[in-house]
């Protein structure tokens, strides 16, 4: 068609405007205060390799917005150096064609020494690196306010029971159980962290993960559908359309006891000069202590035009897996490294415990990936999915059969 | 001799200079409208994902489209939103209309203030309605505040109403918009047709219903042509109110196409509900092109 002649001209356009200085355009949706932090981080390390650093920041939390962006560009034949993509999405990218091996500087640094097998699989397409991770957030996280908790006399829940009798003591002492933002991506990532605590980790790799149709219209689904509807009365009833980090805003202000979020929530907290285990509590989402649903941020990089482009391509992923990057981003991403064996002593009990957790999860085989965050299928289906999870916890007649047929018939969608 | 020459070269100016100064505008319209809405048929017939390719699917993204529930919910909204709004906007803005032609004091004024809504963007209007109707910050609050303890609105949260908060902002966006073509329309009307007809003894509104109205004709067409197409192309009032939501019930086919072509990777099922979309307008103003052009053939 008309693309070879337009990315020629906008190539050549490339090369007079890159003559002066290595440019490396990256293309990311870290925009709200915690991330902005960790991006920041990410632009000093460039800078200090002598590298120009063009921000391309799109803003929405799913990153929806950075996805319609970076397609017109890589359409009109001029794609940013790297942009942030994961999970099954950085197949559908390798299947366009449009992406770069980063092969010699994953053989030069071992990679595939310091990156659990199942991280490492994600990055590659056809046995190549193309994308480096920067961290594992870990989504089954539920933030407290303790001082809430203290004043209706209520305890940390550890299971599901617990949580129903922790959330209806709050609710007789006139404070809002949960904060909740009702967008569909939030949606499901609730009721993923519920699923996961209803059903277990088995469960949730043949429900989410093999897309297996047994196990979604099974018993434990609507179980477990069930429960995240009971949820609902536990909100109040401005959720629908609220973005995470107000969400997240109301547990540090103390205007709602709990929050279902990732640990990107945390860099929310201590932005807002919060500190862990004192004014905020992280534990595990109630009945999955001991899983690990993995949500990897990684970059994925894209073919250059010019060799200017290419060598700041691999200083860049050369920077990404650097220990000292990996260490002050996470710091103030919330999130753990992805490279295994770094000193932890600077993260605070959260990112420890989220750690630690995340080795044994590795180790005992329970690493589960968030479907909800794009880690487990194609976003075709899981777009699919978000649809009958949020009609389901917005509409109050459908049941939890009419969703799980649903959600049935969603897992088919190619 | 010389004149003949002349008038040969005069003619050649004339025959050809409108056709050079029309040709850029014509092919850019040619490549960039029409050759886009063949380039998007033809995706829709593609398994395009997240960017086109051009494997050929024949009619299977048409039946995945038709399968799917969020369409159908979409359609209906449309069907809903399009008919509340149209009948909504052309009503407030014809009555608006005749109280204004009554030589009131301060038209211009009023004038001014009714239009003004036009003057911003779907995105403006949706967001101001949304801080007013979202029950914790607006309309429901000032309420409570005020002490009725029971009064509900909560059409923006709850998926079975959300849609008429779209036709609510939607109407008070356009109906000053209506205001000014009629108005305009029955500045138009002849003076003394109302005149020989109150001298017949016949009451303001048995005039305005039987006499301006119906000279009104062309008006209302052009205003219906306006207000069904902005009904049809609506997006961005709905990002900006509702999001679609809660859930998806809100979602328009406009919304819909966007999720699909470029947040879920299904770039064909995206071009398929666009070309539902295409067959809609065009289902609207062919018959009226095809009525206009002949009545002026016939004239």
């Amino acid at each position: 068609m008309a693309y070879p002649k337009l990315a020629a001209l906008s190539a050549g356009m490339l090369l007079a405007f890159s003559a002066q200085a290595a440019e490396v355009e990256v293309l990311h949706w870290w925009t709200s205060g915690g991330e902005a932090k960790a991006a920041g981080e990410l632009k000093k390390t460039m800078e200090g390799k002598g590298h120009k650093w063009k921000d391309f920041a799109v803003a929405g939390g799913g990153g929806e917005n950075a996805m319609t962006a970076l397609k017109t560009r890589v359409v009109s034949g001029n794609p940013p150096a790297a942009a942030q993509i994961k999970g099954p999405a950085i197949q559908e990218w390798g299947a366009e064609g449009v992406l770069a091996s980063i092969d010699d500087v994953a053989k030069k640094d071992k990679w595939d020494t310091l990156l659990p097998p199942v991280v490492a699989n994600v990055m590659k397409y056809k046995g190549q690196y193309v994308a480096a991770p920067v961290n594992v957030h870990r989504v089954n996280w539920l933030w407290v306010n303790p001082t809430l908790l203290k004043k209706a006399n209520a305890k940390v829940p550890g299971t599901i029971d617990e949580l129903f009798v922790t959330m209806e003591a709050l609710k007789k002492a006139g404070i809002q159980p949960l904060a909740y933002g009702g967008q569909p991506w939030q949606d499901s990532t609730v009721f993923e962290s519920i699923a996961l605590g209803v059903g277990g980790a088995d469960f949730y790799q043949k429900a989410f993960v093999k897309l297996d149709q047994a196990t979604i219209k099974s018993p434990t689904m609507l179980k477990a559908l069930d429960t995240y509807k009971k949820l609902k009365p536990y909100t109040d009833k401005n959720a629908p359309g609220r973005e995470w980090n107000l969400a997240t805003a109301m547990v540090i202000n103390g205007k709602a006891a709990m929050q279902f979020m990732g640990d990107w929530a945390k860099g929310e907290f201590l932005a807002a000069g919060k500190v862990p285990g004192k004014d905020f509590l992280c534990v595990a989402a109630p009945g999955t202590a001991k899983d690990f649903t993995f949500n990897i941020d990684s970059f994925v990089f894209f073919k250059q035009p010019n060799k200017d482009a290419v060598k700041g391509q691999q200083d860049l992923a050369t920077a990404l897996m650097s220990p000292s990057f990996q260490e002050s981003f996470n710091l103030n991403k919330g999130s753990i490294p992805a490279r295994t064996g770094l000193d932890m002593s600077k993260f605070d009990e959260c990112g420890k415990k989220s750690s630690e957790d995340f080795k044994a999860a590795a180790a005992g085989n329970t690493l589960a990936p968030s479907w909800a965050h794009g880690m487990a299928m194609s976003s075709a289906t899981q777009g699919a999915m978000f649809d009958v999870i949020s009609q389901f916890w917005n509409d109050d007649k459908m049941t939890a059969q009419q969703a799980a047929d649903k959600l049935a018939t969603a897992a088919k969608t190619k | 001799m010389s004149t003949t020459t002349h008038s040969a070269h005069y003619g050649f100016a004339e025959r050809w200079l409108p056709r050079l100064v029309l040709a850029p505008s014509f092919v850019l319209s040619l490549v960039f409208i029409y050759g886009f809405i063949a380039w998007n048929g033809y995706l829709s017939f593609t398994a395009s994902r997240i960017m086109p390719n051009y494997e050929w699917v024949g009619l299977d993204q048409y039946r995945i489209l038709f399968e799917n529930e969020r369409w159908w919910v979409a359609v209906q909204n449309l069907g809903l939103f399009g008919l509340l709004f149209i009948a909504g906007a052309m009503g407030i803005g014809i009555f608006l209309a005749v109280l204004l032609d009554q030589k009131i004091r301060a038209e211009g004024v009023l004038r001014t203030i009714y239009l003004y809504p036009l003057a911003l963007s779907f995105i403006v209007t949706g967001t101001a309605w949304k801080w007013m109707l979202n029950p914790g910050l607006g309309l429901e609050k000032l309420m409570h505040d005020w002490g009725f303890a029971n009064f509900t609105f909560d059409w923006l949260v709850n998926p079975d109403y959300s849609i008429y908060t779209v036709v609510i902002a939607a109407i008070w966006q356009s109906s000053g918009f209506v205001m000014a073509l009629f108005l305009a329309g029955l500045r138009g009307i002849d003076d003394s047709i109302i005149k020989a007809a109150q001298i017949d003894g016949a009451s303001l509104p048995r005039i305005y219903w039987r006499i301006v109205l119906p000279a009104l004709r062309p008006v209302f067409f052009s205003t219906l042509m306006i207000l069904s197409h902005i009904a049809i192309k609506s997006f961005d009032l709905v990002m900006a109110l509702t999001g679609g939501g809660p859930g998806f019930s809100s979602d328009v086919p406009a919304t819909f196409m966007y999720q699909m072509a470029f947040t879920r990777g299904q770039m064909g099922l995206g071009a398929a509900s666009s070309m539902m979309m295409l067959a809609t307008v065009a289902a609207l103003v062919v018959p009226y092109l095809y009525s206009e052009l002949r009545s002026k053939r016939r004239g």
